[in-house]
Parts: structure tokens; sequence; C-alpha cells
């Protein structure tokens, strides 16, 4: 198993009265993929931050290569950051932006134009040396960006949103483009997004963010098919999230109706929250579900139609290769593993994550 | 276009204020009193008089905007840092002095230097010699350097704010120490305002006699003061004209040179307010 390359140990992080970071602990293993994700204001660029020696926290260490590094500047740390806006120097043509770095380490000139070219091939901007940053496109840029960083060799590099601001085709080419990157370099890769398509595609591991602590963490799969709250499940995908009563081991009652589900240990008829997919959501003629119910609206959306079902005072949301026309009455039904259930929040900090989700 | 007319008023203002002058000024430049065309006007720079005047006006503006730019940049870097928000108070008391009268802080000036002026009684408390500043080129550049150096602050604060943090930050990243940042980025990045702080500066104290008139009493001839004389002392229009023909295009030579340098930098378009 890769060991730890970065350890995030009890980081504390307050600006004035505001509490960014609260105690976090993250582990960061070699030749990692590891995403950030949460909304604006969860404090994952801070973390980013912090790792790349913008911020000192306010309690905790960073532990770099088995070294404490939390008071060492950003310029003697042994890794890179891709900035959000990019933050190319627009004074310099591509090949001075690349060579930055190289220059500041003394690096001889066959060595630097060995890289240049190495970098602007690996990032398919061959050609693009003379250029000034002011006449590329974005995605242009974003690569110029990730190019000057990894000419540099950093065990880790840090990618700050940096996709943030392309459209969808160019947003989509370089989550691929990042992927191979990644493989073909074997460089630890931490990257900050609030967008969860991104974290599902490129990440090993997601960490889920919000007001300052880790909601969860894990694989992919791990994050979307079995979230740990609310939050998380909001915010990875679309879900349905009802209350319900865990009546027994796998049996839990929905909005009167009972499901049979495949988690056990609850407490009987303890409140609990239930998320449930809306691929998930399977519609039948009426009658023939366990809950019956209205179409109020179809839309087409390319690979499945969306529909939402009014069906036992809740409006569900369902995803399905077919469409069922607006008016039709329907059933809908679950099957027993695909219904997820998860304990309602008892602590203050888990309310207000609640309460953000609302 | 359909709107062009809009812009009449103003054609008609340019027509009669700037283009006209300028044209009469080209006119008696080049044509002696009785009207014939003749170079002698422009070619009356080789005159020893002229030719002492015109250096030593040129070499009054270069030292101001030497002096002005020394003061202004660590000046404007220090505002730059602190604050980042034009209209906070600490920026608006650098740039104030601009919006008062510029002959008045000229007189100002001259209370100050003069022989039992302030700086004389405050040399005297402390137990220094008085200084003889008043009627100097020393006493001139004081008054070029402190009546324009607002306009060498401003610009280079402005292009200073304008540079982005996170590009500070890159290069930090990249492994360079707070030297190498500003040498290879912040200097770099804020040449446009330091050019344009050049040009407002060199610029308008190349012409400069109001300050030399005021301080430097009537015994330094500025090139400034040689063309006034010429039109209010001697009458001699065409004399003054043709000097003035000569200073335009050597004053259009160096903004043109200069702003070569600033397109060539790629940083243009500082705004200068």
């Amino acid at each position: 198993m890769a060991r730890n390359l970065l350890e995030l140990v009890n980081i504390s992080k307050s600006f004035g009265e505001d509490l960014v970071l609260d105690d976090l602990n993250l582990e960061i293993r070699e030749q990692e993929f590891l995403t950030l994700l949460g909304p604006s204001g969860c404090g994952k660029t801070t973390t980013l931050r912090i790792i790349g020696g913008f911020e000192v926290p306010d309690t905790g260490k960073v532990i770099f290569e088995g070294r404490d590094i939390t008071q060492v500047p950003a310029n003697r740390r042994n890794l890179n950051t891709v900035f959000q806006n990019y933050a190319l120097f627009e004074h310099m043509n591509v090949e001075e932006n690349i060579a930055f770095g190289l220059r500041i380490s003394n690096k001889s000139d066959a060595y630097i134009r060995d890289k240049i070219r190495y970098a602007l091939k690996l990032v398919n901007l061959e050609g693009f040396e003379k250029r000034k940053p002011r006449s590329l496109s974005g995605g242009q840029r974003q690569r110029i960006a990730i190019a000057r960083a990894i000419v540099n060799e950093p065990r880790l590099l840090l990618l700050d949103e940096p996709l943030g601001a392309l459209d969808l085709k160019l947003r989509q080419d370089m989550q691929y483009e990042l992927i191979r990157l990644k493989e073909e370099l074997g460089i630890t890769f931490v990257y900050v997004t609030h967008d969860q398509d991104e974290a599902l595609t490129m990440s090993d591991k997601i960490v889920v963010m919000n007001q300052g602590y880790i909601q969860q963490m894990g694989t992919p799969e791990d994050i979307y098919n079995e979230p740990e709250n609310a939050f998380v499940a909001d915010f990875i995908g679309d879900s349905n999230i009802l209350d319900g009563i865990m009546i027994e081991d796998r049996l839990v009652e929905i909005l009167g109706h009972r499901f049979e589900c495949v988690d056990e240990g609850f407490w009987n008829h303890v409140p609990v929250d239930v998320v449930i997919r809306p691929e998930d959501v399977v519609i039948k003629e009426p009658g023939q579900g366990m809950i019956d119910g209205l179409v109020t609206s179809l839309l087409f959306r390319g690979v499945h139609y969306e529909m939402d079902v009014m069906a036992g005072g809740y409006e569900w949301l369902v995803h399905s290769t077919v469409g069922v026309a607006e008016g039709t009455k329907v059933s809908i039904s679950v099957i027993p593993f695909n219904i997820q259930i998860m304990h309602k929040p008892e602590s203050e900090d888990e309310m207000a994550v609640a309460a953000e989700d609302l | 276009m359909k709107r062009s007319y809009l812009s009449g008023p103003y054609l008609v203002w340019a027509a009669a204020f700037i283009l006209l002058p300028l044209a009469m000024v080209i006119y008696y430049g080049c044509t002696d009193e009785s009207g014939h065309f003749t170079l002698a006007n422009i070619a009356a720079m080789k005159d020893w008089v002229h030719y002492r005047a015109f250096t030593s006006s040129l070499i009054l503006a270069f030292l101001a905007t030497l002096i002005c730019l020394l003061i202004a940049y660590p000046l404007a870097w220090f505002l730059s840092q602190h604050f980042r928000n034009s209209s906070s108070f600490v920026v608006m008391l650098f740039i104030l002095p601009m919006w008062i009268n510029f002959l008045l802080r000229v007189l100002a000036l001259q209370v100050i230097l003069s022989k039992s002026g302030m700086l004389n009684a405050l040399l005297r408390f402390l137990g220094f010699p008085a200084l003889r500043l008043m009627y100097t080129k020393a006493a001139i550049l004081i008054g070029m350097v402190y009546d324009y150096i607002p306009f060498m602050i401003l610009p280079i604060y402005n292009a200073l704010t304008k540079i982005d943090e996170s590009v500070v930050e890159a290069a930090m990243d990249l492994g360079a120490d707070k030297k190498t940042v500003f040498r290879r980025i912040i200097f770099p990045l804020s040449l446009p305002g330091v050019i344009s702080g050049i040009i407002m500066v060199f610029i308008p104290n190349i012409s400069e006699f109001a300050v030399a008139d005021i301080l430097g009493g009537s015994k330094i001839l500025l090139f400034g003061n040689v063309i006034e004389q010429e039109f209010n002392v001697s009458s001699n229009w065409n004399l003054g004209s043709g000097l003035s023909v000569v200073l335009m295009l050597f004053v259009f030579a160096s903004m043109a040179i200069m702003n070569r340098k600033d397109s060539k930098e790629e940083g243009g378009g500082v705004p200068l307010w």
C-alpha cells in the first residue's frame, strides 16, 4: 500500500470571527487523485492554500514527505499549484512562463529547452512557445498553467477549480487530459471543485466538505451510492430525501407506506432520513407499484427523461429512459437495495449541515 | 454614425483652439516678420542662449522625472500594499495636491524656501546654517518635483494595484523569493504605470517656465522662459513660434519612443486616473 505523502493534522483556521476550518484531519497517499468537494465557503480552497503555503493554519500541522512544513513558505515547498484564474505572467510569453520555475532553480538552458518541449507536448500545445498568454483561449491558458506547474516535477500538484471558467465540452475534454496526465506523470493530485461531476469522474478519493468539516471521505462509488448524511446525498447528484421511520430491521415507513430495505441495526421506530436516487425509482401501471401518483412534469434531458411524480404527498424526482406524459396516472416502486437509510442529524454541527441543505 | 452630428461642437472647438493655433504657430515659425518663408527661426536653436536654455530645461526635466520616480515608486508600492482602495483617505492625501492650483503650490514653496522662510527657520532652530535655495536650479528642481510628483504616484499606484495577488502567489509557488518576485513579476507588470508617470512628469517639465519664473527669479532661463519672453517681451512671434516648433517636435519624438516601449511591454492601457 502506498504511503502517505501528505498529512493534515488537527488543522483549524479562522479569518476574523469566521471559523473556516475546524480540527481538520486528512491523509493523502502517493499517486492519489484526491478531490476536495463542497459548496463555496466550505473551506476547501482554504485547505488547499494551507497545503500550498499561502495560509498558515491557526492550529495543527502540515506533514509533507514525513516533514513538518507548517511554517515553510510557499517558495520552499516541493509542490506546485494551478490557480483558479491560471495566474499566468502576462508580460512573458508561453515559453518564459513555463521556464519560470526552472530558471529559479538554476537549471541549464538545454534542460529547460527540453522540458518546455516536453511539457507543451504533454498538454498538446506544441508550437505555442512564443505566444503571449493574452492571445490564448481559456482552455489553452489553463493547459499552460498546468505545464508551468508540472515542469518542476512536484511531488504534489494542487489544482484550485482549474476548469471552473471553461465551457462544458472543454471541461470534459480537460477532465480526460488531467486523468491522462496523472497516469503519465505519477504525481499526486489534490483537486478542489464544487462540481460533483468533475469529482466523480476524476477522483480516486473524494472528500466532501461543508462549513469547515469533512462530511464524508471515500471513493466516488462510496460517496454516490452510500452517502452518510443528507448533505452528502443532496450535494452529490439529485436525490429524493424523505423523512422515514425505521419500523424494524429491513423495514422502513415512508409517507405512510412500508418499504422493504436492506439496512439493519437502527432502533425500532426511530426517525431516519431516507435517500432514493431518481434513477432508482421505477414507474409502473397504476396499482402495480407501492404508491400511486400522477406525473406532474416531463422533461427530455438527452440520455434520460426527468419526471416529477406526485405520490403520497411528496413530489418524487424520477429519471427514466422511458418518458410518461404529464397527467398520466402511474405507480412508483423501489427495490429494497436502492433504499438508503441514514441517521437523522443529532449534533449541532450536523444540524447546521441539514439547515444548509434546505 | 447617425449621431455623428453630436460631435459637431467638439470638432468646432478642436478646430478653433487646437488646429488653428497649431497652424498659426507653424506659420509664424516658418516665416519672417514680412511673411516670407524662412527656416531662420528654427535654425535659431543653434544660438548659444537658446541651446543653453534648452539643455538646462532638458537636464532639469530629466532630473525632476528621475527624482519623482525614485520617491514615487516606493511610495506607490507602500500605498498599494496597505491601501488597495484608491478612494481611501490616505491615497487621497497623496493625490490631493493635484486638485490645487499649480501656481498656488509654487508660491507656497517660495514661502517655504525663501531666505527667511520656514525651511531656514527650521534649520536655524536645529543649529544648522541657513541655505540659499531661492533663485537656484535646486529651487526649480524642488518646485518641479513637488508639483509633478502626484502625476508619477498615481499611474504607478494604479498599475501596482492592478496586479493580481494570485500572480504573485504563482511566482512564489514556483520557487521565487520576494526579491525575485519583485524583479521578475511586479516591476515588469508595473512598467506601463512607470512609463505613464514618466510621460506625465517629463513632458510638461521640458516646457516649464512658471516654476522657473517664481523660484528661479529671472536669473535662470529655461526653454519655456525663452519662448515666453519672445512672445511677451520681445514681441518676436516668429522666433517664439520657431522655438515652439522645435520643442513640439522633441516632445512628439520622445512620446513616440515612450509609446513604442510601452506597447512592446504589452502591458499598455493603464488608465491614468
